[in-house]
């Protein structure tokens, strides 16, 4: 299949693993962190840990939206969603994610109307298809997601759809890698910058980290060659002792970012003072808000919202491993109260989060000798 | 809605309530009581007997529609379990208001698929609902079937060793059903493969039948929850080989845009089955040679071995491996 196939190519992936092998200094343990949950997922997906030596450690990121979103957040949202005639719109991603009184699915079970949707324009066509009833789209994600909650927005407003509105968790990435390489119990050597984030930013606004905080970051792709060349471009950097943010992902990511998407979510969102990050804590100006232009459909201003705060189950230790300072299995409930089907913490929740991969395509070989993990 | 989903949360059902409640060792003699189809002895012979309903929306699909899945679901089940399908019974449960026509489609699709198989649909039950207290329309189809002669399956009887093979391409059926929703802004030229695969298995079992293991038609839930309740029932692991996989490239195509993993996605006219190491190249052959081209592509995907315990390993070209769980949750509700 096109542009899947060529960069699955084992052959080229042997090279390339080859070359990181030749590039890793043997004395030396290397810990990257990927930042992007998409990362985290490919990662597990095509085993990449069995082609890269002992002393690569890749640790997972806080770039999964539906990991880092407070508990509370859920339970404001599906408390509008509970308020008569209002319909609750989110993206698949959402469904599993429990809430102090259950997840978005288990409302849906017990008859509210829960609705998945593939983007915030489905969620505007359900308003524009069912004037009696009000539809709120719970907005998650990054940059990534952020520009089509933004025109989404700028269509409502200009066509006057009244009975549609935002629940509006999109945050920025940014601040949380300053978060993490603010931690004082975090050791990183480089970044694996997240690639479709990198499509709406660009590759500037990580310079910084490269700059002040003297660590690589490469921009990288989600295909197994492109994580691959990725740690090739970062090991070259560290062996020549440069650090600089450099772009894989050229086919995909344009170093000033895309102008008409930055335009559209400066035009909708302004930054909120501070929110909540499950795991990291506050962060001051790490996410969005309607600006008081949208606010007629804002679903915070329109519903009066809680704004409920949910600790996280005590024996639950999201936070470590968001941070990447503990494994997904050295977290206590890993695999015995917290899995996939019955996820205690949101990085079980996710097939982006680094527990549910962690979980699903990791746990049951660790114990594996490697002579059995290739075709007979 | 986890429950009906095929994965893990309808393997805790079927093993927490329906089986210490129903299951009688008395009437039931199938020694793996948890096959496709169960086995009661009538008289001085044994008879395959199973149950299934459809609730699939949309009715119509492109490759098929309710009313053949719901003829060629109860007999592919019976077929994997050794059986030559023989009789239908079959439920309707209506929807007050369903237009007569499309209740008249689907019972002509029906005795299509029937009599396609060499089945006989011989009875059946119709009730009609109030309006909303149903989607339209529900088929229950409930078929017997005779245990082939020489077939003997049982996960327990998979050994480290053993071959695993394919009928065909994988994930035609879910995706398909995905697309016909209208949901998402995707097209493509795929049709289910709703079919039955009794002349493949009569194939199968006529060349290899005492290095005849196991089979399963993987639906709901895909070929990777099949294995996995393989590999739970017996212990073992199962090594599958990614390239060796067949799927289409539509089908390759709408999980990665997804996220979906064709392992995961269901299939109606496909089945795995699991053969003696030496019998696995007879086993191909005679896929292969079924009239028609039906088995053409069907494939050897992996094997059987000791380790991981309980867990089915897929193996990438280039040396990657991953653990893949049963379905958890549903992607794709209402799809058979």
């Amino acid at each position: 299949m096109k542009y899947v196939d060529e960069f699955r190519d084992p052959e080229v992936i042997g090279r390339t693993a080859e070359e990181i092998r030749r590039l890793a200094d043997p004395g030396r343990h290397y810990r990257l962190m990927e930042v992007c949950g998409g990362h985290t997922h490919a990662i597990y997906r095509f085993g990449l840990k069995d082609v890269l030596p002992p002393n690569i450690e890749l640790i997972h990121g806080p770039g999964c939206p539906v990991c880092v979103l407070p508990m509370g957040r859920i339970d404001d949202g599906l408390a509008v969603a509970r308020q008569p005639l209002v319909t609750f719109a989110a993206f698949g991603d959402m469904m599993r994610v429990p809430g102090a009184h259950g997840s978005p699915l288990e409302h849906k079970a017990k008859g509210l109307d829960v609705r998945i949707v593939y983007s915030p324009t489905d969620a505007l066509k359900l308003a524009r298809a069912n004037r009696d009833r009000h539809v709120m789209f719970f907005a998650i994600g990054f940059e990534t997601t952020a520009p089509s909650t933004a025109l989404t927005l700028m269509r409502a407003k200009a066509d006057g759809v009244k009975n549609f509105s935002v629940f509006c968790n999109h945050v920025t990435i940014i601040p949380a890698i300053r978060a993490i390489l603010d931690s004082p119990d975090m050791r990183l050597d480089g970044f694996i910058g997240p690639g479709h984030v990198s499509t709406v930013i660009g590759c500037r606004p990580y310079e910084w980290i490269a700059r002040d905080e003297g660590k690589p970051i490469v921009v990288s792709g989600f295909e197994p060659l492109d994580l691959l060349q990725s740690i090739v471009m970062l090991l070259r950097q560290m062996r020549e002792g440069r650090a600089v943010v450099e772009n894989q992902y050229k086919r995909v990511v344009p170093w000033e970012g895309n102008r008409a998407a930055l335009a559209a979510m400066a035009e909708v969102f302004d930054l909120r003072p501070y929110f909540e990050w499950r795991g990291l804590g506050f962060i001051s100006q790490s996410a969005l808000r309607l600006r008081d232009e949208y606010a007629p459909w804002d679903a915070e201003r329109v519903f009066s919202v809680a704004g409920v705060r949910v600790t996280d189950p005590k024996a639950a230790q999201c936070g470590e491993v968001l941070k990447g300072v503990l494994k997904p299995a050295q977290c206590k409930l890993f695999g015995k109260e917290c899995t996939p089907e019955h996820p205690v913490g949101a990085l079980m929740v996710s097939s982006e989060g680094s527990c549910a991969a962690y979980y699903n395509y990791e746990h049951r070989k660790a114990a594996l000798p490697l002579k059995i993990l290739t075709p007979a | 809605m986890a429950h009906g989903a095929g994965g893990k949360a309808t393997r805790r059902l079927v093993d927490g309530l329906f089986v210490p409640l129903l299951y009688d060792a008395q009437i039931g003699s199938e020694p793996d009581r948890l096959s496709d189809a169960a086995r009661v002895a009538v008289g001085h012979s044994d008879v395959a007997i199973t149950t299934d309903s459809f609730v699939v929306t949309p009715l119509v699909f492109p490759g098929g529609s309710i009313g053949e899945l719901a003829v060629n679901g109860t007999i592919n089940d019976l077929a994997v379990s050794g059986s030559r399908p023989v009789a239908l019974v079959t439920t309707f449960v209506l929807e007050a208001g369903l237009p007569t026509e499309t209740l008249a489609a689907e019972v002509r699709a029906m005795g299509r698929a029937a009599r396609a198989a060499g089945v006989a649909i011989v009875g059946g039950d119709t009730k009609v609902v109030e309006h909303g207290k149903t989607d339209r329309l529900y088929i229950t189809t409930t078929g017997i079937g005779q245990p082939l002669p020489g077939v003997s399956l049982s996960a327990r009887s998979v050994r480290p060793g053993d071959k695993v093979l394919l009928s065909g391409p994988i994930g035609d059926h879910g995706i398909t059903i995905l697309l016909a929703r209208g949901e998402l802004d995707l097209e493509a030229e795929l049709v289910s493969d709703t079919r039955s695969v009794f002349p493949l298995v009569e194939a199968l079992v006529a060349a290899v039948a005492p290095g005849l293991r196991w089979m399963r038609d993987p639906t709901r839930g895909g070929v990777a929850t099949s294995l996995n309740e393989l590999a739970l029932d017996s212990g073992v692991g199962i090594h599958l080989f990614e390239e060796a996989i067949p799927v289409r490239d539509e089908v390759r195509g709408a999980c990665e845009l997804l996220g979906l993993d064709p392992l995961h996605i269901a299939n109606e006219g496909q089945f795995l089955a699991v053969v003696a190491p030496d019998q696995a190249d007879a086993a191909l052959a005679a896929l292969r040679a079924v009239p028609g081209g039906e088995g053409a592509g069907a494939v050897l995907v992996g094997e059987v071995r000791e380790e991981p315990a309980a867990a089915v390993l897929v193996t990438t070209r280039y040396g990657g491996s991953r653990i893949v769980d049963m379905l958890v949750g549903d992607p794709l509700p209402r799809i058979c």
